[in-house]
């Protein structure tokens, strides 16, 4: 947190920051999402550029006081532009041990850690793995600065007179945390005393009780002795409009919501339970006034199926799901593209193989979404790139379903997810019209008929007088839509499949370069690591490095002219959470001596690390 | 499932497909086949309006020879793929046409859950008792003891009886017929159509290849007069030849006996009652099939065995949209997107 000047208001001074990164930590039941997650709504309201990252357990509430019971959040707040959440926090948060156990590490030298001490029992502590308190470690307190302060007693003490149990008492220790933090970064309070209002007006105590304990907090940091001065970090530039904080699920939904209602169609959401893709059903389930339908199928395979039945009903059919769920969808997929019925599959990445790392993020289904079908069945993949982009990716991806009869894979991930971005709110009569026309015209019809410029195939739906047809897994004879075995006609058909993918190509923006557009360097990336690859080209070309980014949309087709971009640069640098999927795609297709930069831990690039990283590999070469 | 009949005159022939019909020579589905395009134009529904799909097998096929709309999908999916085209346009009438090893094996799972939620289409399940198109492996409802390609020493897996399975997942409308039983199929058919929420019919299918004669015993000729009891609502449980009328009553410990019809005072024999559970369960728990093939204690009930009206799915998948429009109005997107916290950058 950079400090650039000191200005002094009220009781004690105010320093002015330009960034700060602040992590909540706590046991799954400290409410530290719900802390966080206003903590990022004061912050866009004082106008700062902001970037989210929860971090939470996949269990469901580990045993109390745990390190598998950890769960954070984590918010960059900026009177500049921002990319990511932030590598490493100035700030720590921690409401018990175990969540100093597991974040301190992160905690940058001679950042800020304030700690609930009355949660530093000797139950609490051996549950930690500590066998002394770590707080009276003297290479703690000479690393960052501790700020111990017994937020539970004092909680205790504002709320004695409200004769409330013990137990709720002690709940709302959190807001203590969020009224202190608010105070020392100078948020805007009001949003939050309204939201406690209405989060707890069934119950005056409650309401009572949170608002005192975080004005309790906000008091502790005014008054006492223990911070000498509070933070100012003033609004960013940012693009004029009006703002929401927006979450890369919810973004996903609105998407696909707005693209079907611009599509003149109704949206079909088919979906199986999944971490971390039930949210899109959970926010579609209650838009069902927008011509939304939601199916809670009985399993993967029915999700994607119910899907297909709709979308040869004429609606925009989409399924969601995370990696396990694609493997399951995968044979429905295929007869969605044998079929040429317009369908969307969401995939929202996580650590895998298998069950993996349910909560954590990943990018390691690209070859799955590229290749993972059997057959010759090529598949259109577009990956959205930050939260709010998730928006405009789903609407994309519907988009071009319909235009070309395709299934459509929708790459997010656990980051994009439930990471969140203010988000620029759009006029929806501002949104392209989606021209999408069942077809009714019955001279000289046949079900695979084709239009010569996109090769997509007529959508006619159930209903149509005169258009009676059968489509189905089966080879289609390429002039009639028969069932046809000929050789011949086999291979002409499977051209014809992905031809008409390929050709999507030839209507894709040429891709755009962020920095250098030749030099050193390009680096290569796709999906949710936009953010820290941005990051880390802003910071390599400050350092005089010619580095330039390219970030991929559309990975299947990839956009016409990367090989001349690539001829331009010494280096194709290809940052990925995975063991390099993308960078394989590229050397096969361009015979580029492409270099991956992996890593899968669960977790996204860090800034610092990524730049570290992408020189050692410009100076290797020296 | 029922339709408002407008009155569109077609025949037979408007429901035959230019396509060849490719089954074996002798293969039962060709008098299902026979039988449904002869009900289809009796049912007053627009050809546009009707819609067949399938999943894979031999029966699978069924759609390529219906000159209606058709889905040809994947093994066991049909009735997931039907439940979304259904939800998407509650104004078509539905058929799915399905096996014993598509609906009952690999689709197992998605036949279940169509039967309870009682969506408004019909299940056409083709039961021969063994997996045609891959040329002749056991099904779920192949015989124990059954010998078959895959099961040389005889099948050791025990059967499903579909009914049973369909009435147990929740099915509003469960039959049973026979192939080649033209009347009683097309009386079935008819029933199936009308009835709002899932129909369920189970058609015994001779495969002359590789199951030739399985239900003889209870289908052909003297076997079928033996053994096969004809449902009729409200009417007594008799059957057998006019010289040896039998009945069935229940016995002690509610267990089903077979006793000489007029040996038994008349108000002790059971009447069949589609919308009484206890009946249908009761219908269900006859062994009219012996584990190990043939015929059974029991005769087979054919007919309607479960027939009830329960809320239909899509009626409550369109009343739920209805209802969230007139407590919100209809969706407005600007409201929806501005719906969190906002603020303003000038």
């Amino acid at each position: 947190m950079g400090v650039a000047s000191t200005v002094s208001t009220g009781s004690k001074p105010v320093k002015e920051v330009s960034t700060v990164v602040i992590r909540f930590a706590g046991d799954s039941g400290d409410g530290m999402q719900l802390t966080g997650t206003q903590f990022t709504n004061e912050s866009a309201l004082a106008g700062n550029d902001i970037a989210t990252f929860p971090d939470f357990p996949a269990e469901i509430r580990a045993p109390a006081g745990t390190l598998a019971g950890v769960s954070g959040f984590q918010l960059n707040f900026s009177s500049e532009r921002i990319f990511t959440p932030g590598d490493q926090p100035d700030v720590l948060v921690v409401m018990n041990p175990a969540a100093l156990a597991v974040n301190l590490e992160d905690l940058v030298d001679g950042g800020s850690l304030i700690v609930d001490t009355d949660a530093f029992t000797k139950s609490n502590l051996r549950k930690a793995g500590y066998d002394g308190d770590p707080l009276e470690d003297t290479s703690l307190n000479q690393r960052v600065r501790v700020f111990p302060i017994p937020v539970t007693k004092l909680t205790q003490q504002a709320l004695a007179d409200l004769n409330l149990p013990n137990k709720t008492v002690v709940r709302c220790k959190n807001f203590f945390a969020l009224g202190l933090c608010s105070w020392l970064y100078h948020r805007p309070i009001d949003s939050t005393l309204d939201w406690i209002r209405q989060k707890f007006g069934k119950s005056e105590a409650l309401v009572e009780a949170n608002t005192r304990a975080f004005q309790t907090g906000w008091n502790y940091g005014e008054t006492t002795e223990i911070f000498a001065s509070s933070y100012q970090v003033r609004a960013a530039e940012i693009e004029p409009g009006t703002y929401t904080n927006m979450t890369g699920n919810k973004a996903l939904a609105f998407g696909l919501m707005a693209a079907a209602a611009k599509a003149d169609t109704q949206l079909f959401y088919g979906s199986y339970p999944i971490t971390p893709a039930s949210d899109i059903l959970h926010e579609l389930s209650d838009h069902k006034n927008f011509g939304v339908t939601t199916f809670q199928a009985e399993d993967e395979i029915a999700a994607v199926g119910a899907a297909l039945g709709a979308s040869f009903a004429g609606s925009v059919g989409v399924t969601g799901t995370s990696g396990p769920g694609v493997s399951l969808k995968g044979e429905t997929l295929g007869l969605a593209v044998m079929v040429e019925l317009p369908l969307v599959c969401v995939n929202i990445q996580r650590g895998g193989p298998s069950t993996g790392l349910p909560t954590k993020t990943e990018q390691s289904d690209l070859l799955q979404a590229l290749y993972g079908r059997h057959g010759e069945c090529p598949m259109a993949v577009i990956a959205a790139s930050s939260p709010t982009d998730c928006f405009d990716a789903a609407f994309e991806a519907v988009r071009v379903a319909v235009k070309y009869m395709t299934p459509v894979m929708l790459l997010s991930d656990g980051y994009l997810a439930n990471g969140s971005k203010p988000w620029n709110i759009p006029n929806y009569a501002d949104l392209p019209e989606i021209p999408a026309k069942y077809w009714t015209n019955d001279v000289g019809f046949h079900p695979y008929l084709r239009d010569e410029d996109t090769l997509s195939r007529p959508w006619v739906v159930p209903g149509t007088p005169g258009l009676e047809h059968r489509i189905g897994g089966l080879e289609k004879d390429y002039d009639s839509g028969n069932i046809s075995y000929l050789p011949t006609n086999h291979e002409k058909m499977t051209r014809v499949r992905a031809a008409k993918i390929s050709g999507i190509a030839d209507e894709l923006d040429a891709p755009e370069i962020a920095g250098a557009d030749s030099g050193d360097a390009l680096i290569v990336g796709w999906g949710s690591t936009y953010g820290s690859i941005a990051a880390a080209t802003t910071q390599l070309l400050d350092e005089g490095k010619k580095v330039g980014h390219l970030h991929l949309r559309w990975l299947n087709p990839l956009p016409n002219g990367l090989d001349e971009i690539f001829a331009r640069y010494r280096h194709i640098i290809v940052p990925e959470l995975n063991f390099g999927q993308l960078v394989r795609v590229l050397r096969d297709r361009y015979l580029v001596d492409a270099v991956p930069v992996s890593q899968v831990r669960g977790q996204p690039f860090k800034v610092q690390q990524l730049a570290a990283r992408i020189s050692t590999i410009l100076e290797g070469s020296k | 499932m029922s339709q408002s009949a407008e009155a569109v005159k077609l025949t037979r022939k408007d429901f035959v497909s230019d396509q060849d019909v490719r089954w074996c020579p002798g293969c039962g589905d060709y008098a299902i086949l026979a039988q449904v395009q002869k009900v289809m134009p009796e049912l007053g529904i627009p050809r546009e309006k009707i819609v067949f799909v399938s999943g894979i097998g031999c029966s699978s096929r069924f759609p390529y020879y219906m000159n209606t709309y058709g889905f040809h999908t994947i093994h066991g999916r049909a009735p997931a793929i039907a439940a979304g085209l259904k939800m998407a346009r509650p104004d078509l009438s539905v058929w799915i046409v399905t096996g014993d090893g598509d609906g009952l094996s690999i689709g197992g799972n998605h036949l279940i859950h169509a039967l309870r939620r009682n969506l408004d289409v019909n299940i056409l399940l083709f039961n021969n008792e063994i997996y045609g198109l891959t040329k002749g492996q056991y099904s779920p409802t192949s015989r124990m003891g059954q010998v078959t390609k895959s099961s040389p020493q005889g099948v050791i897996d025990a059967p499903f009886d579909a009914a049973a399975l369909a009435l147990g997942a929740g099915a509003t409308f469960v039959s049973r017929t026979v192939d080649v039983a033209q009347k009683h199929l097309q009386n079935v058919l008819h029933r199936a159509a009308a009835h709002r929420g899932t129909s369920f019919v189970e058609i015994l299918q001779n495969c002359p290849i590789f199951n030739d004669g399985a239900f003889n015993d209870v289908t052909e000729g003297d076997g079928a007069v033996q053994h096969q009891l004809m449902l009729e609502h409200g009417q007594p449980m008799v059957f057998g030849p006019e010289e040896a009328r039998k009945a069935i009553v229940m016995g002690p410990s509610m267990r089903p006996e077979v006793v000489a019809a007029d040996s038994v005072d008349p108000a002790q024999i059971l009447v069949h009652d589609e919308t009484n559970d206890a009946i249908s369960f009761f219908l269900c728990s006859l062994r009219w099939r012996g584990v190990t093939g043939g015929p059974g204690a029991f005769p087979v009930p054919m007919g309607v065995l479960r027939g009830v009206d329960e809320p239909v799915y899509d009626d409550l998948v369109v009343k739920e949209a209805e209802d969230l429009v007139s407590k919100r109005g209809a969706g407005d997107f600007d409201k929806l997107f501005a719906s969190g916290d906002t603020w303003v950058v000038n």
